[in-house]
């Protein structure tokens, strides 16, 4: 089953349409990434997910219709969003960023557990688990965000530009890692991303939006492969 | 004659019968409201137009009426001649306030001005200027005297209604002096520093001179109505200047239509005539109308009544 | 020596009211950046309910808490019916429904309860059991439930997931949301509390300046002065802030200007405050500049 089905979305920031009729889906343990250039829509498709944009067409999450659905409540049915600058709360500290993630839950045990696993897999944020998460480096920021959106035990994660501001090798290491989540725990994940070769490298499926449009789809192996392609549309 | 002058004469015809067309105490009660609308404007050159939010407009309306009093009282000047001296002070006034305003806006200067419209009374109260002042008993003042006999459908020429002549010169060429001025130059870049502060410096308006002189101006034409009160009052004291006094101006501003000229006459007439009516409720009745009208104007009706009527008037013509 | 701790010690106690108002403001400043000019009415109106309660019988203690739950319930009611559907409207909309609110609470209670002042005795014992010649036992009582009052707050922030929620939505409303917090409800939230403890403060200026409506005008305004001084972002400042501010007006009061200007006072504070220290004294990144 898809586990996410978006058709003919269109979004609105106030009077400005920002997207027109983009359709996409996501199968369940599958990665799927949106690509295009700054002001593309990239990560107001993201917004229009988690309804913190005016919407309109249909989507469709695990079953549920969400076009129109509250925020707070599409987070309960499992999809956790780490948004483009990462979201932090700057002025908590790790574990309670990490708290704050699991807010919807109330499984009190599992919440514990996966605190201990986002540890076991972050080591680091362990070792700042007191720290003022502003504090952190821009990594460690990156690898908080991720694991606060974790602890909602999600079905989906949505990330934002996750590769932005941070150096080369924090970036492989911080991808290696997502793909180890979606190996394990088979978390689905729609990821936005300007890094087109990073991303085509992680994702199953590959969408590329221009000013709002879909514009080219396909299974990212294909993409990746298509030098014409590449060069026409992603620079490279 | 066109029909816009036929109107004109019109209107200047009644005007010019009005007082004797009602009581002695209506007359009075004319006045007040005529006084309370030069007031109103004053605030609305600065909120309405120049976006400076201020609840302490009472303060300068005290400080009209105070230097009128003490000049009446204690230099036996003539109730006329205050009239240009308590707008310059409060002119000073406001620039003085506009200086530490430049840097506050929204929240912080409501919160200043209300502070400053709280501790007026209480400085009017200190015992080191009693002697000026008159302290908590105040002031009582003599109205002008009528120059002559006169009169008209049965009403002599008393002074509250010669007063009211004057009133009405004193506003009728404020208001025009604020017409014109805000459909200027300097109406545009008063306005042009509430939407876009940023850009309007970088258009080379001067943020500062204008924003200070607005509130100077303000404060003058608020001044220039607390005289004209004192004189039609009769009386000053530190217990009439409130920071009830400072709402009700806010109240006037907002029902008559914030960013309009005329506006100020609907909301004096509002101010004015309102507790008339409460009162007969209840002693706090006139306030909790004022409180319930206010937020239901935010709601319902931001533009008061000068909104409603722009309004009404483009449905028409559509 | 002996006057000057007198007027310090009693300092402190007209401070713990002020470091009250002031927390309260801190409260409904940090979930919505507004200023509520509306705190001292609400909190005197509460105080008119509490009196309300007692007359009609109810044991002091009891109607304390009676009434913090009932200006919690109102607080709530106030954000939702009155300033929920001026969220996003411009600052002067904002402050305009804020002074409505002021001038409402001050009529109804003029209204309901009349203008006659009325008495309010304070539930300590007159004599204090300690340091008795610079503290009186209201005086001591004041601060004592002040400082209780500002350990269970921030006991709540600190300890419990929903004051975790509400620092989340006041510091990031955007990332607040997408962890499914609702953050319209954490501002109505905070403003219940913010209503709670105002009327602590009410309960606790009564007794000392009679219950009438106008009593908590001038303690509003060095409620302002405090959370000014200490910060309008911080609540660690609004309680500094009102001690601070309590003992300059005592020492002030009592060496220098005597008590007629007291309001004068306030008013220097703020706007020299506002002028030369907009961040006030733990704050920080307060917008104030145009």
């Amino acid at each position: 089953m898809k586990l996410l089905e978006v058709k003919d979305l269109n979004a609105w920031y106030g009077s400005t349409q920002a997207l027109f009729g983009v359709s996409f889906e996501l199968e369940k343990g599958g990665i799927t990434t949106i690509l295009g250039a700054n002001g593309a829509g990239k990560t107001t498709t993201l917004r229009a997910m988690c309804q913190t944009v005016k919407t309109s067409g249909d989507v469709s999450f695990d079953g549920h219709t969400i076009s129109g659905e509250s925020t707070d409540k599409i987070v309960r049915l499992g999809m956790a969003h780490v948004p483009d600058g990462r979201g932090t709360f700057t002025g908590l500290t790790v574990e309670e960023n990490l708290r704050l993630g699991a807010y919807s839950r109330t499984d009190k045990d599992g919440v514990a557990e996966d605190m201990e696993r986002m540890f076991e897999r972050f080591p680091r944020l362990k070792e700042r688990i007191h720290q003022q998460a502003g504090t952190l480096s821009g990594g460690e920021q990156q690898m908080l965000a991720i694991s606060r959106a974790l602890m909602l035990r999600p079905n989906l994660l949505l990330l934002d530009e996750p590769s932005f501001g941070l150096a080369p090798l924090v970036v492989q290491e911080i991808f290696d890692h997502l793909r180890a989540i979606n190996e394990t725990d088979h978390v689905s994940m729609l990821l936005v991303e300007q890094n087109a070769s990073l991303a085509l490298n992680l994702a199953d499926q590959a969408y590329l939006l221009e000013t709002g449009k879909v514009v080219l789809s396909g299974p990212a192996a294909e993409i990746r492969a298509d030098e014409s392609v590449r060069k026409a549309y992603l620079g490279y | 004659m066109n029909l816009r002058s036929i109107h004109t004469l019109w209107i200047a015809a009644v005007l010019v019968v009005l007082p004797f067309l009602f009581e002695d105490f209506t007359v009075f009660q004319i006045n007040l409201m005529l006084v309370y609308a030069i007031a109103v404007l004053g605030l609305n050159v600065l909120t309405g137009y120049g976006g400076q939010i201020s609840l302490g407009h009472g303060a300068f309306y005290a400080i009209g009426a105070y230097t009128a009093a003490v000049l009446m009282e204690h230099a036996q000047m003539s109730a006329y001649m205050t009239l240009p001296i308590a707008g310059l002070i409060s002119l000073v006034a406001g620039i003085l306030v506009g200086f530490p305003a430049l840097r506050l806006a929204g929240h912080y200067l409501a919160l200043a001005t209300f502070a400053l419209a709280m501790a007026i009374p209480q400085l009017l109260k200190y015992d080191s200027f009693e002697h000026y002042t008159g302290g908590v008993q105040g002031l009582v003042l003599m109205k002008p005297e009528v120059p002559f006999e006169f009169e008209l459908f049965g009403q002599e020429l008393n002074d509250d209604r010669w007063l009211y002549y004057f009133i009405l010169l004193v506003g009728t060429f404020i208001f025009w002096v604020c017409s014109n001025l805000m459909k200027g130059r300097i109406g545009r870049a008063i306005m042009a520093i509430r939407e876009q502060p940023i850009a309007a410096g970088a258009l080379g308006i001067n943020l500062a001179a204008v924003k200070t002189m607005t509130f100077g101006l303000s404060a003058a034409i608020t001044g220039i109505a607390g005289a004209l009160g004192a004189v039609t009052v009769a009386y000053v004291a530190p217990d009439s200047f409130l920071a009830f006094l400072s709402i009700s101006i806010l109240v006037g501003a907002v029902v008559g239509g914030l960013g309009t000229i005329w506006g100020a006459l609907f909301g004096a007439a509002f101010i004015q005539f309102i507790p008339n009516v409460a009162d007969e409720i209840s002693k706090s009745a006139p306030w909790a109308v004022y409180g319930a009208i206010l937020i239901a104007l935010i709601y319902v009706a931001p533009g008061g009544v000068m909104g409603l009527l722009r309004k009404l008037k483009k449905g028409d013509t559509a | 020596m002996d006057g000057f701790l007198l007027q310090v010690f009693s300092g402190l106690a007209s401070g713990s009211i002020y470091a009250l108002v002031a927390l309260a403001l801190v409260m409904i400043y940090q979930s919505t950046h507004h200023i509520n000019l509306a705190q001292g009415e609400m909190a005197m109106f509460a105080t008119f309910i509490a009196w309300a309660l007692i007359q009609a019988g109810v044991s002091y203690w009891i109607a304390f808490f009676l009434t913090i739950g009932i200006a919690f319930v109102g607080g709530v009611l106030v954000q939702r019916i009155f300033i929920k559907p001026v969220e996003r409207a411009p600052v002067l909309n904002n402050v305009i429904v804020f002074v409505g609110l002021l001038v409402i609470f001050n009529a109804m209670a003029g209204w309901i309860f009349d203008h006659v002042v009325k008495s309010f005795d304070s539930p300590f014992p007159t004599q204090s059991p300690v340091l008795n010649s610079y503290i009186s036992g209201h005086q001591l009582g004041t601060v004592g439930v002040t400082f209780g009052v500002v350990v269970v707050v921030y006991s709540f922030f600190r300890f419990t997931p929903i004051g975790l929620a509400m620092r989340a939505a006041a510091q990031n409303p955007d990332s607040a949301a997408l962890v499914g917090i609702r953050v319209s409800w954490m501002l109505a939230l905070g403003w219940g509390l913010a209503a709670s403890i105002g009327s602590v403060a009410g309960m606790m200026a009564a007794p000392v300046l009679f219950l009438d409506p106008n009593l908590m005008a001038g303690v509003l305004l060095y409620g302002f002065a405090a959370a000014l001084l200490g910060g309008i972002d911080n609540a660690f400042g609004a309680i500094v802030g009102g001690l601070l501010v309590g003992v300059i007006e005592n020492i002030l009061g009592a060496y220098v200007i005597g008590n007629d200007l007291k309001l004068t006072v306030a008013l220097v504070l703020i706007v020299g405050t506002l002028t030369l220290m907009p961040n006030g004294l733990f704050g920080k990144n307060v917008v104030t500049r145009v």
